[in-house]
């Protein structure tokens, strides 16, 4: 059971960072887990709270959130933005039912591709430590 | 809103042998052809070749199809190629969306059945967000025709002659009194051994009397927003304590100021210099600065002012006060250069500690005929070395320091070792860990300083101390391993260089910030593509050139300038841009005027409309960023390609 576990992930990403470093992960040719999903955005600040509740509520195992490093946003500070909001809607993952681990937000730059493929390889242990989305098991019922 | 039905093509690039093998491209354009509103799926080899578009092209007209997919490469590889070949059948290109299946999937997962998995999602993720794409507008603005150029280095310098050249006006940008940079340090240039003064300072002049060139001197940025066409820089002059007008150039303040003990900085704290001064004599403009930290009126409020009584042209002006300037410029070419590291924090080096370790710098200063000991390689002493070390790699390759090589050391120490050769006849010897001569003729110029007796030993240092074995053969030891023998050397020595590697120009960071372009962990600015797009940024009409995106020598430098030069005058000659398409609206039905996205917007570009007490986007000044959709608490603000429906269905087709 545990083994076939097969996490799927929402990523998050802004373009001009965490989705170039994604990029240059794969220029590279670094291997990591086949679980993550990028959906591309502008900037994390453009990251809406219901998009995260969503994922979960629809059955996503992990949401991973990755924007620039503080001060290299480009557009000035929505990553910083996104990480108050971030905080915000971990606060209150537990009272949906999600273990706040299933949410992470990390800053990954354009230029940080090995930093990127090491994120994706640690969110994903994390989330096959936790198991399935709980939130499955519900919806069967 | 969206009333046609999405009539949607799919298209899975092979990518030769990239995508294909691993992912199983006919299982997936199949996987795709059972999706909801897709018309046609197909897998061709090359998608971004010519017969790949014109797939496109015939099943838009064939298919009616109104939205398209290619599953490919990143979006930011191809992402305009497909929305031309939308464009070029008749299809809105904003009608069009990338799955990227290689960059994610295909390179970066060994398993083809995780892949190919992962790819269907990636492309059922596509087609769900472009179902709800529509056609969007763009307005064409003007260019503001100038160029702004930060840095008057040799790369500010060629790249402001350049666009000068073509015509456009040019305000060059340098913090110090005078253009030139480091290069105007330099004695010799590898490996043509040119003299850096005779082909640099006519540039200098080039540049300080072209008619397009406003010079900037001691003077900096100190903001910069707008757009591509439009920015807006803020530059802070220094005061000078000289008017610049007046000036005549002729030197009398600086032979009679009676503060004379300020290390020179050009002179890398080998010689002094007045408290007025130009930094070196062929500086441009000629006009000198007062050094208000050390001048006796400005800093200590003593009864001076020897420089005001003996200029005849009055040109000296105590009372100057900073001063602002605003520009509007159409592009900006950030040409901020590098520091060379500072090896005070290796101290098994010695220096700052033995009087005879030498930076690189400082023996440039100490060869040059300008400089402290008119080009004679002589000790503090007076007496010519006998032997001297030159130990490479100092600062970088290494990871307490610098991890990355610094390009232009083992060419540049290898010219010291020729020169020291040259005017002294000492013996030399060159430490290194590889020897690394890549550039047109360098390989032979590593071969002839090797026929001029110059011994390479290839190992890194251990130490160079001031504890001799015997003290009159050299007043330093460098102690080393001979890595090719396996033997442990104690060398004396008279004199040691430690060939230093370069790191950003400080306030590198702050530039970034301004630019609104980003850094690697190194601090050296990235350009928009490593390989296609090397002088441009992620922010458009913002360039880069020389040193402030990565070490590199002269030849490189003045490269990347005239390209850079070459890319701002391509977008100043086109006159217009075209408006970002991806730009917030707020729908003034939905809007409850609580002004929340006021508060968050970091461009000003929502005002309040009083009269029907909703929020609107100044679409001139609006980036995309979202900060408003995602504060929005009634959801009428959106990011067009980026909208609520969009993002949801894009989540919603990879959890199906």
């Amino acid at each position: 059971m545990e083994a076939s576990f097969e996490p799927k992930i929402i990523a998050l990403v802004c373009n001009w960072c965490t989705y170039t470093a994604a990029d240059l992960a794969g220029t590279s040719r670094l291997k990591y887990p086949a679980n993550v999903r990028l959906v591309r955005l502008m900037c994390t600040g453009m990251i809406d709270v219901k998009y995260v509740i969503k994922a979960l509520l629809d059955g996503a195992d992990g949401v991973f959130i990755g924007g620039c490093h503080p001060g290299d946003c480009h557009y000035i500070n929505g990553n910083l933005k996104a990480r108050k909001r971030i905080q915000g809607v971990g606060s209150i993952l537990e009272s949906f039912g999600f273990e706040p681990q299933r949410l992470a937000l990390r800053w990954i730059g354009a230029s940080e591709g090995p930093e990127f493929a090491h994120h994706m390889t640690e969110f994903v242990n994390t989330i096959m430590q936790l198991g399935p989305n709980p939130s499955k098991a519900r919806m069967i019922l | 809103m969206n009333k046609e039905i999405p009539r949607i093509g799919v298209y899975v690039c092979h990518c030769g042998m990239n995508i294909a093998p691993r992912v199983d491209v006919e299982q997936v354009a199949e996987f795709a052809s059972r999706l909801d509103h897709v018309v046609v799926a197909r897998d061709y080899k090359f998608m971004c070749s010519n017969p790949g578009q014109e797939l496109i092209v015939e099943d838009i007209k064939a298919h009616n199809l109104n939205r398209v997919v290619v599953a490919s490469c990143s979006p930011r590889m191809h992402e305009a190629t497909f929305r031309k070949a939308c464009r070029k059948a008749g299809l809105s290109p904003y009608n069009f969306q990338m799955a990227n299946i290689r960059e994610q999937a295909s390179w970066v997962t060994d398993d083809s059945r995780l892949a190919t998995a992962k790819a269907k999602d990636l492309v059922a993720a596509a087609v769900g967000r472009v179902a709800f794409h529509r056609p969007l507008q763009t307005r064409r603005v003007e260019v503001n025709k100038s160029v702004l150029v930060i840095g008057g280095g040799i790369a500010g310098i060629q790249a402001a002659i350049s666009a000068a050249d073509a015509g456009y006006k040019v305000y060059l940008v340098e913090r110090e009194p005078s253009i030139g940079g480091h290069m105007a340090k330099f004695d010799k240039t590898f490996p043509t051994l040119d003299c850096a003064a005779c082909i640099m300072t006519p540039k200098m002049v080039i540049a300080g009397q072209h008619e397009n060139i406003e010079l900037l001197t001691y003077s900096e940025v100190v903001g910069l927003e707008g757009f591509v066409g439009n920015y807006k820089a803020r530059i802070l002059k220094k005061p000078r304590y000289v008017d610049e007008d007046k000036c005549t150039g002729c030197g009398t303040c600086m032979e009679k100021c009676p503060t004379r003990r300020v290390p020179s900085g050009f002179e890398e704290g080998l010689a002094f210099r007045p408290a007025i001064y130009s930094p070196f004599p062929q500086a441009v403009p000629k006009t000198p600065v007062i050094d208000a930290e050390h001048c006796r009126l400005l800093a200590k409020n003593k009864r001076c002012g020897v420089c005001a009584k003996f200029c005849e042209a009055d040109a000296i002006d105590f009372d100057q006060k900073p001063q602002y300037l605003d520009l509007t410029v159409g592009a900006v070419i950030v040409a901020t250069g590098f520091a060379a590291f500072d090896p005070s924090s290796m101290v098994q080096y010695g220096y700052g500690i033995y009087p005879e370790v030498y930076t690189s710098l400082q023996f440039e200063r100490l060869n040059n005929a300008t400089g402290p000991t008119a080009g004679q390689i002589v000790m503090k002493n007076g007496q010519v070395p006998r032997k001297v070390a030159i130990i490479h790699c100092v600062g970088s390759r290494d990871r307490n320091h610098l991890p990355y090589c610094s390009r232009v050391c083992c060419m540049y120490s290898l010219k010291f070792a020729h020169l020291v050769r040259e005017k002294t006849g000492a013996e030399v010897w060159s430490f290194y860990i590889d020897m690394r001569s890549p550039g047109k003729l360098y390989e032979e110029f590593y071969n002839r300083v090797q026929a001029e007796g110059v011994h390479a030993v290839r190992g890194k240092v251990a130490m160079v101390t001031d504890i001799v074995d015997d003290p009159g053969r050299g007043s330093l030891t460098v102690v080393a391993e001979n890595t090719l023998t396996g033997r442990n050397l104690r060398l004396p020595v008279d004199m040691v260089i430690l060939s230093v590697g370069l790191q950003p120009a400080e306030g590198a960071g702050e530039v970034a910030r301004m630019a609104g372009i980003s850094a690697d962990g190194d601090g050296w600015f990235t350009e928009l593509h490593a390989k296609l797009a090397p002088v441009n940024t992620p922010t458009a009409g913002i360039f880069l050139a020389g040193c402030c995106q990565g070490p590199k020598d002269i030849p490189d430098t003045v490269a990347q300038a005239m390209a850079a030069a070459g890319q701002a005058t391509a977008l100043l000659a086109a006159g217009t841009v075209e408006t970002r398409a991806e730009i917030s609206s707020i729908d003034p039905d939905i809007c409850s005027g609580c002004k929340s996205c006021l508060q968050v917007c970091p461009y000003n570009a929502i005002y309040f409309d009083e009269g029907r007490q909703v929020a609107v986007v100044n679409d001139a000044l609006c980036q995309g960023c979202g900060s408003c959709s995602a504060t929005c608490p009634s959801s009428a603000a959106a990011v067009a390609q980026f909208n609520d429906s969009q993002v949801m269905a894009e989540i919603d087709a990879i959890l199906a």
